[in-house]
């Protein structure tokens, strides 16, 4: 295509919206961390910004229609580095999820692996040739959505997993379901999820049953809960002011610049603070909305929604845990929680909406 | 691709947009709950987090006697406290290991602390040893046993020997079921209170109020900072009327007896001596009592928790006379002259009466009849008074009720009307329950404190203070009966020849001061039944009395003294003769220190006596 698509024409409010949130969590993530062992967390989150900066822009400058003809091959090596994990993947905290590079440097290879979800899941929608999909259709869909769910389910990370549903589900939703189909998979859903419980895992069990009551067990996974409510409860209208969130600074809140990155946040900030975050988000889901709305193709509009569906799972999943509505899951937050994977990935998909932005005046 | 436009997804995408209004407003909706609405159930939870405080205790106040001797006081000592909030329960049978502890016991409580918020720590054991303490020491870290605590308490020191025990009482935490009581609403679980005597009725004054430390922890329980501390104020000490010298001589005089001493001031009611035997010791309940004590002391068929002094109701025996004597003469049923013949026994209402004597006093008058405590004389005195003009006078005198004493749970005694006898017993007054009570029998009972009241008040002319063991002009109360002084006077008279004239009590005679004085042998049961000379149990054997005050005119001290199954009256009279000595051995004594004071005169006689 031509070299009229410069930096000018990227989408500066879905931009300087993304920044703006990378920028509230840099310093949340500094004032959390403070004293402690992470005081380095906050510029190496400015380095995994910039970089992610960069991998957008790359990513943007890749007409997506190329990237969607690279499916079948991305979709293939996506599956072999899950299944690498296994075997060369580190162990932390009991789950094989990282691929170790050199430098020191941990790959999360499911955070990745959403990127190339949204993209399978948008040529697959796009290739249909129906009004609605056919239940064969939606048969091969699921299989090849659920899996990388399997994979990543098995390393084991059940949030991560999850995270792919939002996209099938947005994708299948847009496409047009018969409405039997709808009822039959709402009927089979009902069946299977209390049947599913037998194939949790102790510990996630016991998460599901700590956030139906937390009190049952305040010093172990309740008491992330319960301090987090706290923390949220203590910021009261105003906030405790930057630095001055008790919950925070006296290491009541675990990990309060990762997963807990939101209740340090509505600590310091207060209610008025969390109103304005998250209608910073609010704007920025919008944006991906509009560019969905404005694609000058399906394909287009499928991965602009993806990404938006699976922003928006994060969203409520990780700020609905914080505030106790949802049960613990360690999925973090985007643009705000410490991290390099969810980062990066965060902003290749940010990558895949620019792109498609590029792209709207062409046919 | 013949049909990729987006437009057949137009409404899908819109729906999918009120979605995530949906989905934020939900989100939203959590922390308007919990920011806005439950802010200040949240900061204050948050408070809880990081302010931990330590309560300081406060020590007693100090009990003291008339002197300003120190009766009771306070020692230094270590106490456990352990933290709820940090506690874990795998640390527990380290903790009760190193403390020496019953684990059955540790977890009872703690299932007590239940209700109590779980920022309050709780003492779990007092009084460490060396060991214990170096235990505690090495394991309050916040990083090994985050929930121990050492604190640095003032404990309660009682006298040796169970000195003064039921006039001071004791101190224990408050019960599950004190805590329910109106009058412990203003205690916390935990507190430290009077649970009986003077530290339970004076209880506000002795207490102090706890300070507290209050610091800033993190969620490991380093302290951060110091954000309030405040002092303990040690209870008040508190000055007793109770003269040690006196206290003493009682408690040795009672050595290995049952019953009981009081000595008043006769001029302001001041308690001057209270023993009750046998006793028990306080400071086995300073701190926590042990099961095996406590069994000890409450299983104890003489009841060393009952302070007899004024708690016990008997009959007063003899020792009623005088009271039956003032009545009859002020009733005018008798005068000084009056005789009755006494031949060892006499006939009322059908029924025989016996004296004391078997062979008969002979022709005996009031002041005879006094000093011999003949049956016969106060058989017909009473008759021809009436119960009801007898009750008039001794429930004047204090008789029937409480003294008012300033000590909890005292005893009422019994002084008996016909109308009390209609109301209590449904059944008419009979004459020779009259008869019955004039020689201080039958329905009739006092407690040792009201004997030495009603005495101290017949020898005062009819005048007579609320006892008291706190000078408090608050409580101060004067009760005036007007009497006829040369009617007090005879009686006084036949009072004073019970020792100095060949009476009953000579063994209470003192060199030098005039003391009178009266005895008693209070039967446990009756004449009728009683096999006399024949071995009888220890405990139906008679109650021996004596009450004696001093000087004769212008009267200072009454002492009662109750020798329980003492079989004889003259027996308990040398107890008070002790205490009478010290009294004005002291008295002389200070005399000489200060020369100001005019010596009164001893030994002149006040009343002429016809």
């Amino acid at each position: 295509m031509g070299s009229y698509r410069t930096l000018r024409d990227l989408d500066w409010g879905l931009l300087i919206l993304s920044l703006l949130i990378c920028g509230l969590g840099v310093l949340q993530i500094f004032s959390a961390t403070q004293g402690t062992k992470w005081q380095n967390a906050w510029w190496k989150q400015v380095v995994w910004v910039l970089l992610g900066l960069l991998l957008m822009w790359l990513i943007s400058s890749i007409d997506y229609h190329t990237l969607l003809g690279q499916v079948p091959m991305l979709y293939a090596s996506m599956v072999v580095l899950l299944l690498l994990t296994f075997v060369v993947g580190s162990k932390i905290f009991g789950a094989r999820r990282w691929i170790a590079l050199p430098g020191g440097v941990l790959l999360q290879v499911s955070e990745f692996a959403k990127i190339v979800v949204v993209l399978m899941v948008a040529r697959f929608l796009t290739e249909l040739k129906t009004e609605a999909i056919h239940w064969r259709d939606l048969l091969k869909l699921v299989g090849l959505v659920g899996l990388p769910m399997l994979l990543v389910m098995k390393q084991p990370d059940l949030g991560t997993s999850l995270t792919y549903i939002p996209i099938l589900a947005t994708g299948i939703f847009l496409a047009g379901l018969r409405w039997q189909y709808a009822l039959s998979i709402g009927v089979l859903a009902a069946l299977l999820i209390p049947s599913s419980w037998f194939l949790l895992k102790d510990y996630q069990k016991s998460r599901i049953e700590t956030f139906l009551d937390p009190s049952r067990d305040p010093k172990g996974e309740g008491y992330q809960i319960i301090q987090s409510k706290i923390a949220i409860g203590n910021g009261g209208m105003w906030g405790r002011g930057v630095t001055k969130g008790t919950q925070t600074k006296l290491q009541f809140l675990p990990v309060p610049h990762t997963d807990f990155i939101f209740s340090a946040f509505a600590e310091e900030h207060g209610f008025v603070g969390v109103v304005v975050v998250l209608g910073l988000y609010f704007l920025l889901l919008m944006q991906i909305v509009q560019n969905a709305q404005t694609s000058p193709d399906r394909a287009g509009m499928y991965i602009c929604m993806g990404v938006c569906s699976l922003l928006l799972f994060h969203l409520l999943v990780n700020v609905g845990m914080v505030v106790g509505k949802m049960p613990v899951t360690g999925i973090p937050l985007p643009f705000m929680s410490s991290g390099g994977s969810g980062m990066l990935s965060v902003f290749m998909m940010l990558g895949l909406v620019h792109n498609v932005r590029l792209r709207r005046f062409v046919n | 691709m013949l049909r990729d436009d987006t437009t057949f997804a137009i409404w899908r995408i819109a729906f999918f947009q009120y979605a995530v209004v949906a989905v934020f407003l939900f989100i939203l909706s959590g922390f308007w709950t919990l920011q806005v609405q439950d802010n200040l159930i949240y900061s204050e939870a948050a408070d809880r987090n990081r302010i931990k405080s330590t309560p300081m205790l406060a020590a007693r106040g100090k009990i003291l006697d008339r002197d300003g001797r120190v009766i009771v006081d306070n020692h230094s000592s270590f106490s456990a406290i352990l933290s709820r909030e940090n506690l874990k329960d795998e640390h527990l049978p380290t903790i009760t290991a190193g403390l020496n502890l019953d684990q059955e016991d540790l977890l009872a409580r703690l299932g007590r602390w239940k209700s109590v918020p779980k920022y309050r720590a709780i003492v779990i054991k007092e009084e460490l040893t060396p060991a214990e303490i170096a235990f505690v020491e090495s394991h309050k870290d916040p990083d090994t046993f985050p929930e121990l605590e050492l604190v640095r308490v003032q404990h309660r020191l009682y006298p040796k020997d169970n000195l003064l025990a039921h006039v001071i009482g004791y101190v224990g935490e408050v019960t599950e079921a004190e805590l329910d009581l109106p009058d412990f609403a203003k205690y916390n679980q935990g507190d430290v209170i009077g649970k009986a005597g003077i530290e339970r009725q004076y209880n506000e004054v002795l207490m102090g109020t706890d300070g507290e430390r209050q610091v800033v922890v993190d969620s490991k329980g380093n302290e951060r900072e110091v954000i309030g501390y405040k002092d303990a104020i040690p209870g008040r000490s508190l000055q007793l009327t109770v003269d040690l010298d006196l206290q003493i001589v009682a408690e040795f005089a009672m050595e290995g007896r049952r019953g009981a001493v009081v000595a008043l001031d006769v001029r302001s009611g001041e308690v001057l001596a209270m023993v009750s035997r046998p006793a028990y010791d306080p400071n086995k309940f300073a701190g926590r009592i042990r099961r095996k004590d406590w069994d000890d002391i409450i299983l104890n068929p003489d009841k060393p928790m009952f302070n007899r002094a004024i708690q016990s109701n008997f009959a007063p025996g003899s020792t009623f006379k005088p009271l039956v004597a003032l009545a009859a003469l002020e009733a005018g049923v008798i005068d000084d002259k009056t005789t009755f013949n006494c031949t060892g026994g006499m006939s009322f209402y059908g029924r025989h009466w016996g004296c004391h004597l078997r062979k008969g006093h002979g022709r005996v008058n009031l002041q005879r009849a006094l000093e011999q405590s003949c049956d016969i004389f106060f058989y017909s005195t009473a008759n021809l008074l009436g119960i009801d003009k007898l009750f008039e006078y001794g429930d004047q005198l204090g008789l029937g009720k409480e003294t008012g004493i300033d000590l909890p749970f005292e005893g009422k005694g019994l002084m008996p009307s016909s109308k009390w006898k209609a109301r209590t017993l449904q059944q008419k007054w009979m004459g020779g329950d009259t008869v019955n009570v004039g020689i201080g029998q039958g329905y009739v009972n006092v407690t040792p404190i009201q004997l030495a009241l009603m005495i101290g008040g017949i020898a005062n002319g009819g005048i007579w203070s609320r006892p008291h063991l706190v000078n408090d002009p608050n409580r101060r109360e004067t009760h005036k009966l007007a009497i006829n002084p040369v009617n007090a006077g005879s009686v006084i008279y036949g009072m004073y020849g019970v020792v100095n004239l060949g009476g009953t009590g000579g063994s209470a005679r003192l060199p030098g001061v005039e003391v009178c004085g009266k005895t008693g042998t209070a039967q446990l049961y009756g004449f009728d039944t009683k096999a006399r000379g024949s071995a009888i149990a220890k405990d139906l054997r008679d109650n021996a009395w004596f009450v004696g005050f001093a000087p004769r005119t212008n009267p200072e001290i009454v002492v009662a003294a109750l020798f329980e199954n003492g079989e004889h009256g003259p027996l308990a009279a040398p107890i008070v003769r002790d205490v009478l000595k010290v009294y004005f051995d002291k008295k002389s004594r200070q005399v000489t220190r200060t020369p100001t004071l005019a010596m009164a005169p001893l030994g002149q006689k006040g009343f002429a006596v016809n």
